[in-house]
């Protein structure tokens, strides 16, 4: 008894340190989720990064002051006879005390309460930047009252809902909708899963998901940063599947996950394990593991090597690390393919070390994408390229023989030595395969060069140690190439081919054939 | 006794006059003609007739800017495969106007060239090479291969080149075609 309730003065600091802990805990909470806790604020959301502004509350209406307003969008606020002017660029609101009636360039709109003051300062209500400064601002203003959010400009902020569903005792199915639609990609780190987006910020329900019990598939799903949601996965946890699926502006992201055994509470559990094979789960659950597990995907140049240029200015390197991370995204979320990229960012990689990260990973395929250039402006088309090798290389097969080595732990291994340059030449085979496969995906959706499949010393190529192609995607030095391949519709047939022909590439794989 | 004694002497005398003939005098003679037409390669040796011109096959960006073509042209005549190789690979990398469009980058100059025993030529380029390209697989390949096949093509003792730049090898021009090691005459880039 005395152990389980000790005097009020030792249980004191405990009991400090934990109300301390629920404080940081939920001031870091509303950090995260960019969903305040009170008292209230706006956060204002921009390409820049994001502000946030005092929200008053009077009875139920929440107020915004008027000269934050001004000095955050460069307005001009004047008072005189009684009334209140709001000037932005030679257009003007008039507002008066007492009244819920404004003037926004000599038409009236009506806001949900009459200006208030606090000491000096005048107070509006938070609609007023919607309905009154939205219609003569510059940029495009979006409020989102519900979760305190206001939208400057051309941010891609969409609303997350999260559902959670239990399939069976050993299935379960995680329906994430994004509006409007945004793609995002789906990775796994032991027990977790991130599944990030392709926006500025995301608008999310506090909390995204309720708490799960302990048996629960999903324990919790919560925001880890301002694009990525975290999926704490229970422990039952065997694997996961995933699909996305644009319903009218929304993108539904649908995590099929799965539980290693069936539950104890599984009526009619039979003696034998069999593995588990839920209706409402893809067939391919239950099938071998697929011959592509990892695809290292190759934004060509980067940094100070900026590749070929079109005479618009798009560059080579920005154009390359799009189109890659629109293919990671896609194939991760299919297919559960994880997918490395040799760069994520601007930077300039060395060839070796693109080809380094495909081999120490053990990727099953290696695809650097590329765009070209050329002396002609008439040259047009993607291509794919091959490696090859000159008569004048040491033969492919066996280049570096076996050694017979000791291992960590004792005992010897034989060890297949392959130089460094030459990995590629025992699979030159496949990559032409492959080449042939996307030449056929590419060539309903996208413009094609006269001769879409070479072979050719392709350095990067060389030493990859898995099928490797080069994927050149059209010419920058051709006019209308340029505009094409920068836009959306371009970037989303190619990357559907690339889906496509990776697809029909493990199948062929999977089948034992690659022709 | 003494008539077999002078038959053997006579056939030694005959096979020592062989010999020597074989050996000793022929070779002197020829020998140093032979010397005379091996030194007589180097650049230093008296210029050939001036305007003396041979025809060479030398290659262009094709139509369609993902091919070459090849191009029947007179150009200047070198003493010996060295000379002749630099002549090629000038009159390759010289600017050239409208329809031809040449896959050298624009003012690259050649810097050195030298042929191996095995027949491997490496041509050293300025830094314009790398500079002035435009960029892209297909371009960076006809640019290499302009060079490999000049060479290949016109120099039957020509059996690979590797371009250098700047006195170095060099891993790429534009970050695609691999110049680590010498390249064989490759005529599918070739229309």
């Amino acid at each position: 008894m005395e152990a389980r309730d000790p005097p009020l003065k030792a249980r004191s600091l405990p009991l400090f340190s934990a109300v301390i802990s629920v404080i940081v805990l939920l001031g870091l909470g509303a950090a995260l989720s960019s969903q305040p806790a009170p008292p209230p604020s706006l956060t204002m959301l921009t390409k820049d990064g994001r502000r946030s502004m005092t929200i008053a509350l009077v009875g139920d209406q929440e107020f915004v002051a008027l000269d934050d307003l001004a000095s955050t969008f460069g307005l001009a606020v004047q008072e005189s006879l009684g009334a209140i002017t709001v000037s932005y660029k030679g257009r003007t609101i008039v507002l008066t005390p007492d009244q819920s009636l404004a003037s926004v360039s000599g038409r009236l709109i009506s806001l949900p309460a009459p200006l208030s003051r606090n000491g000096r300062r005048w107070l509006v209500p938070v609609e007023f930047i919607s309905r009154a400064l939205g219609p003569i601002y510059d940029a495009r203003l979006e409020l989102r009252k519900p979760s305190h959010l206001l939208l400057i400009g051309d941010v891609r902020v969409p609303r997350i809902m999260v559902r959670y569903d239990a399939l069976s005792a050993s299935s379960a199915r995680l329906t994430v909708d994004a509006t409007p639609a945004a793609n995002s990609t789906v990775t796994q780190d032991n027990q977790r899963l991130t599944i990030k987006f392709d926006v500025d910020a995301l608008d999310l329900p506090n909390p995204p998901l309720a708490p799960q019990g302990a048996q629960s598939l999903v324990q919790d799903v919560r925001a880890l940063d301002q694009t990525s949601l975290s999926v704490d996965l229970g422990p039952r946890f065997a694997g996961f599947r995933s699909a996305t699926q644009p319903v009218d502006t929304t993108m539904r992201l649908t995590i099929d996950v799965l539980s290693a055994q069936p539950t104890e509470t599984t009526p009619s559990t039979p003696a034998a394990p069999q593995p588990p094979s839920p209706p409402e789960l893809p067939p391919a659950f239950g099938m071998p593991v697929s011959p592509i597990r990892t695809i290292a995907i190759d934004a060509g140049h980067g940094g100070d090597d900026e590749g070929a240029r079109g005479a618009q200015g798009t560059k080579e390197k920005d154009l390359t690390l799009a189109v890659a991370r629109r293919a990671k995204g896609i194939i991760e979320a299919r297919l559960g393919i994880r997918v490395l990229l040799t760069r994520d960012d601007d930077r300039n990689v060395p060839l070796d070390e693109r080809t380094a990260i495909a081999n120490n990973n053990k990727a099953d395929l290696f695809l650097s994408l590329h765009v070209n250039a050329s002396l002609r402006k008439s040259a047009t088309g993607a291509s794919i390229f091959y490696a090859a090798f000159d008569r004048g290389s040491p033969p492919a097969e066996a280049p570096g023989g076996v050694e017979r080595l000791p291992t960590f732990g004792g005992g010897l291994r034989d060890i297949e030595l392959v130089p460094w340059d030459l990995a590629q030449t025992r699979h030159v085979d496949q990559s032409t395969a492959f080449a042939n496969v996307l030449r056929e995906q590419l060539g309903n959706r996208v413009p094609l060069a006269p001769r879409a499949v070479d072979s050719a010393a392709l350095r990067v190529l060389e030493s990859a140690n898995m099928p490797a192609v080069l994927i050149e995607l059209g010419y920058l030095t051709n006019g209308d190439q340029e505009k094409l391949l920068a836009g959306d519709g371009f970037q989303t047939n190619f990357v559907q081919a690339l889906y496509d022909a990776v697809v029909r590439f493990r199948d062929a794989l999977a089948a034992g054939g690659t022709q | 006794m003494g008539r077999r004694w002078l038959v053997v002497g006579a056939i030694a005398l005959v096979a020592g006059v062989l010999v020597w003939l074989m050996f000793i005098a022929l070779p002197r003679r020829y020998g140093a003609t032979a010397a005379k037409a091996v030194s007589a390669a180097p650049a230093n040796a008296p210029a050939p007739p001036a305007g003396r011109k041979i025809k060479a096959r030398l290659f262009y960006v094709a139509e369609d800017g993902t091919r070459l073509t090849g191009v029947e042209r007179e150009i200047a005549y070198g003493e010996g495969t060295v000379a002749q190789a630099n002549e090629i690979v000038a009159a390759q990398i010289a600017p050239v106007a409208e329809p031809l469009v040449s896959a050298v980058p624009p003012g690259t100059t050649l810097r050195a060239l030298f042929i191996s025993d095995r027949g491997d030529a490496y041509v050293d380029f300025s830094r314009d090479m790398i500079a002035a390209h435009p960029g892209g697989s297909t371009t960076e390949l006809l640019t290499v291969y302009t060079i490999v096949n000049a060479l290949t093509e016109n120099l039957p003792a020509v059996h690979a080149v590797q371009l250098l730049v700047d006195g170095k090898e060099v891993d790429t021009i534009a970050g695609h075609v691999d110049l680590r090691r010498p390249l064989e005459k490759n005529l599918t880039w070739i229309q």
